[in-house]
């Protein structure tokens, strides 16, 4: 009775989560509370963390309080030191957090916010936490040790460069939806395209201050900053109102998109004091303020969800993206659920901190379930606006046609309440002309935040204030990512060629700098130019390629923990790693194949190509293309993106047979063959 | 009680800190008395550019999506 006792209180939190997922997945024709998703998810989160996050750490790592780690054993006071564990949570999350978890949800929620919810609980708990969780593990073993190095050492070298080169090729897509997301955005919004604007000449300011004025003081200046930016907002909406300076800020796509390209060259090459860092402290901080003001404004307002539990488009004829259930969803909610980019972090800075391999679940599974938490809210917020505005604000132009009417009444079709003055006001409530076709996740997400936030502050008359900060929020954060991503892809570029040019290698080498630069924005802006000029919005394209890649990435760190588990001799265990492996496995070889080769010219690319190359046979002209010359370029591109499509297949099946083969081998001896740092005790000063 | 919400207004600003990449200067200064008495620590203003140099440099890894 006394071992059942503790367990009493858990059981008691299943029993509430299981009413709460049992109202959300049972409600059917009545729209249920906001409450009831979160109240199941934080009941899914505890359970999890409590009885497998923890399983993992005891029975399966068997991780051990009295070793040593890389922060006490090189402890230098910089890079690595001893943190406490809630510090380098906070720490974690923050690293780990960005757009990805936002968009995904969004962009899901054209089926119904219940398949989307559904797996972002159950890939978190089942492969996206564990992920996180293990790779931190090994590599804290491995004396904080990166994920390409951790492979090299346990899979072999051939591996070790495939996966590398790999992670570039994932680098330029995830910068390229990012900035696309932005664009998409800030597209004729003279309002939202100021405050991001504005937030240059801020970050410059602040960074001079934190160099010659108060160096180092950044408490303060962040609140200088944040104060400005709320300034910028509200300004915003009076220079989109003037008829002077509302046009000097009011552009099209592929305006943005050359600003974009020039910004990030000028951005990453530019000292990082001047513009880098004091963006990211705003970006930072920004970032956890809104998240957490999000979850109390959505526990305050407790909403009504309106889109259906699931609608018409699971049978993958949706407007927003093309393609069933399975695969897609899978790959389209990727950071939420489970996220390669993260095994980068759980191996980058984090291992160097930890003060004791205990913490490891805590901060590991932990921060995952935090930003899975986020995601949730990301699909709350969405599934809280009309679906009628959803769909019209995420369905491409070629769908819709350009104005209100025709808009409603192609949504109507689909059997969604929807008027063309619906829309009009909506656009209206939010300061924007119009609403109509903004892909991309966060004009909705900003929506239906601003509906949350100005239910909790402010009412009506503070939407459009609420939507732009929003919109900053999300902007600020990616261009954040955009100026960092190309630097450290710059740095991988540079390494990579290294390997045949050595004078490549030569960071401080200002033509090195330019080059690899040059060649990464170029990289990026290619596959973002091709997204704006896409009739279909581009997200289309781009987004299941960035999921396919991000979801490739997490199936190799899974193979990883995988070999691990066997030369630690846990194969018991083993179906811990083994069992979300195959689902992503799956889930990203079945999307990559179609992506490539399936009939249905909106999924497969070589359909789309021979659709355009037997009309330019004829001599007839489709849209986007308005000449023959365009079309190649059409075809060109939909033979790219099928390449690169095939090249993360080929990437992805190399390290399963270099995997596969070394865990067969440290299969068949009987001893633990893992290439752990050898055992240390703690010193005393750590007790 | 009052000590316990200065401890945690303590671990608040170390988390903020640390978020964007700045550990806590007086942990460093502290490591370095303790295990390198022969050299000076580095002045809190070079210490934050170090830093600030190294979150965006050749070996970090960059944020996430």
């Amino acid at each position: 009775m006394k071992r059942l006792l503790p367990h009493l209180g858990w059981a008691a939190l299943a029993l509430l989560g299981a009413t709460a997922l049992a109202v959300v997945a049972l409600s059917r024709g009545e729209s249920i509370n906001a409450l009831w998703v979160v109240v199941a998810a934080i009941s899914v989160y505890l359970i999890g963390y409590r009885y497998y996050g923890l399983f993992i750490a005891h029975k399966v790592l068997q991780v051990d309080g009295t070793r040593m780690t890389p922060a006490w054993r090189h402890n230098d006071g910089l890079d690595y030191v001893p943190t406490n564990k809630y510090v380098l949570y906070g720490h974690h999350f923050a690293a780990i957090a960005g757009a990805g978890p936002l968009v995904g949800p969004v962009l899901a929620a054209q089926m119904g916010y219940l398949p989307g919810m559904l797996w972002i609980l159950a890939g978190v708990i089942f492969a996206g936490a564990v992920q996180d969780f293990m790779v931190l593990f090994i590599s804290t073993r491995r004396d904080g040790r990166s994920l390409g190095d951790l492979i090299k050492s346990e899979l072999g070298p051939i591996p070790g460069v495939v996966a590398l080169f790999g992670t570039f090729m994932i680098m330029v897509i995830i910068l390229a939806v990012l900035a696309l997301i932005v664009v998409k955005a800030l597209t004729d919004s003279p309002w939202g395209t100021f405050t991001v604007a504005a937030t240059i000449p801020i970050a410059i300011f602040m960074g001079i201050y934190l160099r010659f004025i108060r160096p180092g003081r950044i408490g303060e200046i962040s609140i200088i900053g944040f104060v400005l930016l709320m300034a910028a907002i509200v300004f915003g909406g009076d220079v989109a109102a003037s008829p002077t300076w509302g046009p000097m800020f009011n552009f099209d796509g592929k305006a943005l998109t050359w600003m974009l390209i020039g910004y990030g060259f000028v951005a990453s090459v530019l000292p990082v004091w001047l513009l880098l860092a004091p963006r990211d402290y705003l970006s930072t901080f920004l970032k956890i303020g809104t998240i957490m003001g999000l979850a109390v404004g959505i526990a305050f307002v407790a909403p009504t969800l309106k889109m259906p539990a699931l609608t018409q488009f699971v049978d993958g004829t949706g407007p927003v993206w093309a393609g069933p259930l399975f695969p897609f969803l899978f790959i389209t909610i990727a950071c939420g659920a489970v996220s390669g980019f993260h095994a980068l972090i759980s191996s980058g800075t984090t291992p160097k901190l930890l003060e004791n391999e205990t913490h490891a679940p805590f901060i590991g599974y932990g921060g995952m379930l935090m930003e899975s938490f986020v995601a949730i809210m990301a699909l709350v917020a969405a599934a809280c606006v009309e679906p009628g505005v959803y769909f019209a604000m995420n369905s491409p132009a070629a769908v819709l046609g350009k104005t209100a009417e025709t808009a409603a009444v192609a949504i109507s079709q689909w059997g969604f309440v929807v008027t063309p003055e619906m829309l009009t006001q909506v656009a209206k409530d939010v300061g924007e002309n119009t609403i109509i076709s903004r892909a991309g996740g966060a004009p909705t997400l900003a929506v239906g935040m601003a509906q949350i936030l100005s239910g909790a502050i402010g009412g009506q008359a503070m939407m459009a204030f609420w939507y732009h900060f929003a919109i900053l929020f999300e902007a600020l954060f990616i261009l954040t990512a955009v100026d960092a991503g190309t630097r450290a892809g710059r740095f991988m570029l540079q390494d990579l060629m290294g390997t045949f040019v050595p004078s490549m290698k030569r960071t401080e080498s200002l033509l090195a700098n330019l080059l690899a630069t040059g060649l990464c924005v170029s990289a990026w802006g290619y596959f973002l130019y091709q997204g704006v000029v896409d009739p279909l919005g581009g997200i289309n394209t781009l987004w299941p390629l960035f999921g396919v890649a991000n979801q490739m990435l997490a199936a190799v760190a899974l193979i990883l923990a995988t070999v691990v588990l066997v030369k630690m001799k846990r194969e018991r265990y083993v179906w811990v790693t083994v069992v979300p492996t195959v689902w992503l496995l799956a889930c990203t070889l079945t999307a990559g194949w179609l992506k490539i080769f399936s009939e249905n010219p909106k999924v497969g690319f070589l359909a789309h190509a021979a659709k355009f190359s037997n009309a330019a046979d004829r001599g007839e002209v489709l849209a986007p293309a308005k000449s023959i010359d365009q079309m190649q370029r059409v075809i060109f591109n939909d033979y790219l993106d099928a390449g690169l499509c095939a090249l993360f297949i080929f990437v992805l099946l190399t390290v399963l047979v270099y995997g596969t083969r070394a865990a067969l081998r440290a299969y068949r001896v009987s001893h633990p063959t893992a290439q752990e740092t050898a055992y240390q005790p703690l010193p005393a000063s750590a007790a | 009680m009052f000590r316990d919400l200065a401890r945690m207004g303590q671990t608040l600003r170390q988390a903020a800190r640390l978020m964007v990449g700045q550990p806590d200067y007086d942990t460093y200064v502290q490591h370095m008395r303790l295990t390198h008495p022969e050299q000076t620590p580095m002045s809190y203003e070079e210490f934050f550019r170090e830093r600030q140099d190294a979150r965006f440099g050749a070996k970090s890894n960059g944020k996430c999506c």
